[in-house]
């Protein structure tokens, strides 16, 4: 595994200089029986080559249909309406399923939400692991001997017996350790995380967060880590995007947007998120309202509902992403630089 | 991620759903329009019926249909459709007679099973299970042997088979609703476990049950139908569809009329009856499917 | 999972035993002597004892029904009451006719079935899928004995394509008057398997590890056979495990309309002569039989799912 990790390492270049994924307006709609809603509207974003990209926001807000979107595994209702997800010189937004199959697996794999039911549930763990090497010109022993590799890669006790067991046999801790072995072990380029740890009680939390930590850094892989836990994701990410109802609202290095948000969303979430409540409360704050029907985005600033510092110009004038310093961007009026002029 | 996206918008009510449900499926609406008329024409059979359904040479032998006779004549001249009307009466009077005792007795049952010590917990599934392994058919001709072949005994064979269906669901709510919360609450504040059943159990079990009762129709007139048609049920010369069909049978090769006259019922009632117990699960309770 | 099977197989036998204790119960709890009712009102005192002793009819009932179960271990099930002959001889003569009817029934039908309903959950809303769901509503509402009426009368009436009658002699004689009474049992089934297949194929296509499967790049002909299928059929298993009771009914009316031999014919007859041994012996071999088949589909579905084998 060594040389293969040094080429990966080797091939880098100074991050955001060459992303490995540039997403750019990208649009995608549901159709559902009660109408036409819009999830994800003009998208634009990087994942940059070797490091790990956050994707923060309440639920509903689009982000587990963004990591969707880029391993192709969308509902059948759901369509690309524009834009485009570039790798490698590729667009993936308009990929053909043939060609989606040819890129899972090998340079994109994924971790789901529940441990629980993500493996299958009649066949071994030996057996799967051995399955998604199916690509592989190498003999069934030797496929075998890497499934044991990774899972000892990912302190499994007693990894090689683990391979005759039924996934109803391991606690969920261990199925989701079995899961980032075998996205691991198909050596991609960009690993999507899809909130992988939710499903798991709190000490699991971080045992599982540290070990994507310890595991990126190894293998030199992308990560998309889509969570709604603020905590993790500043243990694990370098960047991070916020997204509310469908748009990106704020993005850039986690230091940067953690310690001065630029968005009244991001400030909200901060202010609701229980690890950072320093004073004892008997309630713990939310954000007042709900999300904007998406069957019709507003017109405006999509969170103008809930802003407390909502103004004119906020119901009439969708905003940008307006550039701060350090690469940081955030889509609202409060960040034009006119706006603080006048 | 659909269902993320679909659990942002409101949730219909009941009357919503039932409207939604069968506007949406028309077979619903076929199904009560099928039922409302074969249990009307059983009911008023004798004001519909052109002729006597027992009496001989009303027109030609082995007719096709005509304006005279709608469904053509039998064998020995009789007008099949005032038959198939009259044996609508028969079928009707089978599947409400045993469907009810089949009830009373499933529920009774089932609460004693449930209620009960667990040795006789164990002997009543054991017995469900020992007549839920006879096919309903063999089982008939059993007990036909032994008590001789009559209306009633089709009747007690359709009720017999069909008390397990029902008293394993009655014993599976029983047991729920035995240690449920609420339940331990008012027995500790004095109220005894049979009414507590009566006022919060019977409401809850009889709509499904119900349904399921309303599902099983078709199989009741089935095995009245195919025990009459053996000559091991309803006895020549009352026209049960069954008796129908066998002298169509015995004349198969001579005209086809009575085969055909005596079939069109059973299977409009058969799809009359699936429709609506799926339509109305599909109102009342999704979850019915995994009770059985 | 062999303690399992030894288990299910006890109970099995317990059920059977309970199964026919209950119809021999109910010969003597109904008024009048099985004598008079197996010889008819008009025999004579002399043949009516006559019988009740060979029948061991003058035995205390209990005393009866032991000595009923001690003969069946030791493969006896009594006597035709007419000629003599032995109950087992009589009934395993006929047994061999009905189990190929109703295995080739359940076998074409289960094919197909499943064939028909994993395309129509895969390719949902084709024109096959809309038929699949129409002949399977239309053919579930039909019984088989009517079914059976219009086969005869369709293509060995009308169309005069296929023998119905009798079980005809030699291979392929066999195989052709084994069409018409198969067609008319299978039919119903290819509905009912099409439309569990269908259901439960959408609700596994539904779940996290089928796209998990897809995920990895799998081939879908791969995910459909190991991620889907394999848990899709169990509903159907149990289905046709649970349906061997309705199969033997069928198959009753079928020997009947078709004047087949088999056990369904056998027991017909043997009502309309009150022999009442051969009912009782018939009825226990068919109730073994069902009972063992829905034991080998509990099995079945075990060895498919590692997640059945430990509930049990």
């Amino acid at each position: 595994m060594a040389p293969s990790t040094a080429t990966h390492q080797a091939g880098e270049t100074p991050a955001n200089a060459c992303p490995l994924v540039s997403i750019e307006e990208l649009s995608v709609d549901f159709d559902t029986p009660r109408g036409t809603i819009h999830a994800l509207r003009n998208i634009s974003l990087e994942v940059p080559k070797g490091k790990v990209l956050g994707l923060v926001g309440e639920s509903g807000c689009g982000k587990s249909t963004l990591a969707y979107s880029m391993i192709g595994l969308l509902a059948e209702n759901a369509k690309v309406t524009g834009g485009s997800i570039r790798m490698g010189g590729h667009d993936l937004a308009h990929f053909k399923p043939k060609a989606w199959r040819k890129l899972r697996g090998t340079r994109i794999s994924m971790i789901f939400q529940d441990p629980m039911t993500s493996l299958n549930p009649v066949t071994t763990i030996g057996k799967q692991m051995i399955d998604i090497q199916y690509r592989e010109p190498v003999r069934r022993a030797e496929k075998r001997s890497r499934a044991i590799e990774f899972l000892e890669q990912v302190q499994l006790p007693d990894a090689a017996a683990k391979l005759d067991v039924y996934p109803h046999q391991l606690s969920g801790g261990m199925r989701q350790r079995v899961c980032i072995a075998m996205a691991l072990l198909t050596r991609p380029d960009l690993l999507i995380a899809d909130e992988p740890t939710t499903a798991l009680d709190a000490t699991l939390e971080m045992q599982i967060v540290i070990l994507l930590r310890e595991l990126q850094e190894k293998f030199g892989c992308s990560v998309l880590f889509v969570s709604h836990h603020l905590g993790t994701v500043s243990e694990l990410c370098d960047e991070v995007a916020v997204m509310y109802a469908g748009e990106v609202v704020e993005r850039g290095a986690v230091r940067e947007v953690f310690h001065a948000p630029r968005h009244p969303y991001t400030q909200a979430l901060f202010d609701c998120d229980p690890a950072r409540i320093r004073q004892a409360t008997r309630q713990l704050p939310t954000i007042p309202g709900t999300l904007p029907d998406l069957r019709r985005p507003p017109e405006g600033c999509a969170f103008r509902a809930r802003c407390t510092k909502a103004f004119s110009r906020c119901n009439a004038e969708h905003p940008p992403l307006y550039a701060a310093e350090q690469g940081q961007v955030a889509r609202c009026h409060l960040n034009d630089p006119a706006e603080n002029a006048a | 991620m659909t269902d993320a996206t679909q659990s942002l918008l409101p949730e219909p009510g009941l009357l919503a759903r039932s409207l939604h449900v069968l506007s949406g499926n028309r077979t619903g609406v076929i199904g009560f329009v099928l039922v409302a008329l074969i249990v009307g024409s059983a009911i008023f059979a004798p004001w519909i019926v052109p002729y006597d359904p027992t009496a001989i040479m009303t027109g030609p032998r082995m007719a096709p249909p005509s304006a005279e006779h709608w469904l053509g004549t039998d064998n020995i001249g009789r007008d099949i459709f005032s038959r198939v009307i009259a044996g609508g009466r028969i079928a009707m009077l089978v599947a409400a007679a045993s469907l009810t005792a089949a009830l009373s007795a499933g529920l009774l049952l089932g609460l004693i099973s449930g209620l009960g010590p667990r040795w006789l917990d164990n002997l009543l599934l054991l017995i469900f299970d020992a007549l839920r392994s006879f096919p309903t058919i063999v089982f008939g001709l059993a007990v036909v042997t032994i008590i001789g072949p009559s209306l009633f005994t089709v009747m007690l064979v359709v009720a017999i088979t069909s008390v397990p269906i029902y008293a394993r669901i009655v014993r599976t709510q029983t047991l729920a609703l035995k240690n449920a919360e609420f339940i331990l609450a008012e027995r500790a504040m004095g109220v005894g476990l049979p009414r507590l059943l009566f006022v919060h159990m019977l409401p809850n079990v009889l709509g499904p049950l119900l349904i399921l009762a309303s599902m099983d129709v078709p199989l009741v007139i089935a095995t009245e139908a195919g025990l009459s048609f053996l000559g091991m049920g309803v006895r020549p010369p009352t026209p049960s569809w069954g008796v129908i069909l066998n002298d169509g049978y015995n004349f198969i090769r001579n005209s086809p009329w009575p085969v055909i006259g005596g079939s069109i019922p059973i299977i409009l009632i058969t799809l009359g009856f699936t429709f609506m117990g799926e339509a109305l699960r599909d109102i009342f309770d999704p979850k019915l499917r995994k009770a059985g | 999972m062999i303690f399992y099977a030894t288990q299910r197989l006890v109970l099995s036998v317990v059920i059977v035993m309970v199964a026919v204790s209950m119809l021999t119960l109910m010969l003597h709890v109904v008024p009048g002597d099985p004598a008079v009712m197996i010889l008819g009102p008009r025999a004579t005192p002399e043949l009516i004892e006559q019988t009740r002793v060979a029948m061991g009819l003058d035995q205390p009932l209990l005393l009866q029904i032991v000595t009923f179960f001690g003969n069946i271990l030791r493969g006896d099930l009594g006597q035709d009451v007419f000629t003599g002959r032995a109950v087992s001889q009589i009934v395993f003569e006929q047994l061999p006719y009905t189990l190929i009817l109703i295995t080739v029934s359940i076998l074409w039908a289960a094919v197909l079935g499943i064939a028909l309903g994993c395309y129509s959950a895969l390719r949902r809303n084709t024109w096959l899928d809309t038929l699949t769901g129409v002949i399977s509503v239309g053919t579930i509402s039909i019984p088989a004995f009517v079914m059976a009426l219009y086969s005869v009368l369709v293509f060995a009436v009308w169309l005069r394509w296929l023998p119905a009658i009798g079980a005809g002699e030699g291979f392929w004689d066999g195989v052709t008057h084994l069409i018409l009474p198969s067609f008319a049992i299978g039919v119903s089934w290819v509905g009912y398997v099409a439309r569990v297949v269908r259901a439960s194929m959408l609700e596994v296509m539904g779940q996290p590890h089928v796209r998990m499967a897809r995920a990895y790049g799998l081939p879908d002909a791969w995910i459909t056979r190991s991620h889907i299928l394999k848990i899709a059929v169990q509903p159907a298993v149990t289905l046709i495990g649970t349906g061997v009771a309705h199969l033997f009914s069928a198959a009753v009316f079928v020997e009947v309309i078709f004047a087949r031999p088999g056990i369904g014919a056998l027991i017909v007859q043997a009502v309309n002569e009150r022999n009442y041994p051969i009912v009782l012996g018939a009825v226990l071999v068919t109730t073994g039989i069902i009972v063992l088949a829905t034991l080998i589909s509990d099995l079945v579905i075990a060895w498919l799912d590692p997640r059945q084998r430990e509930e049990l």
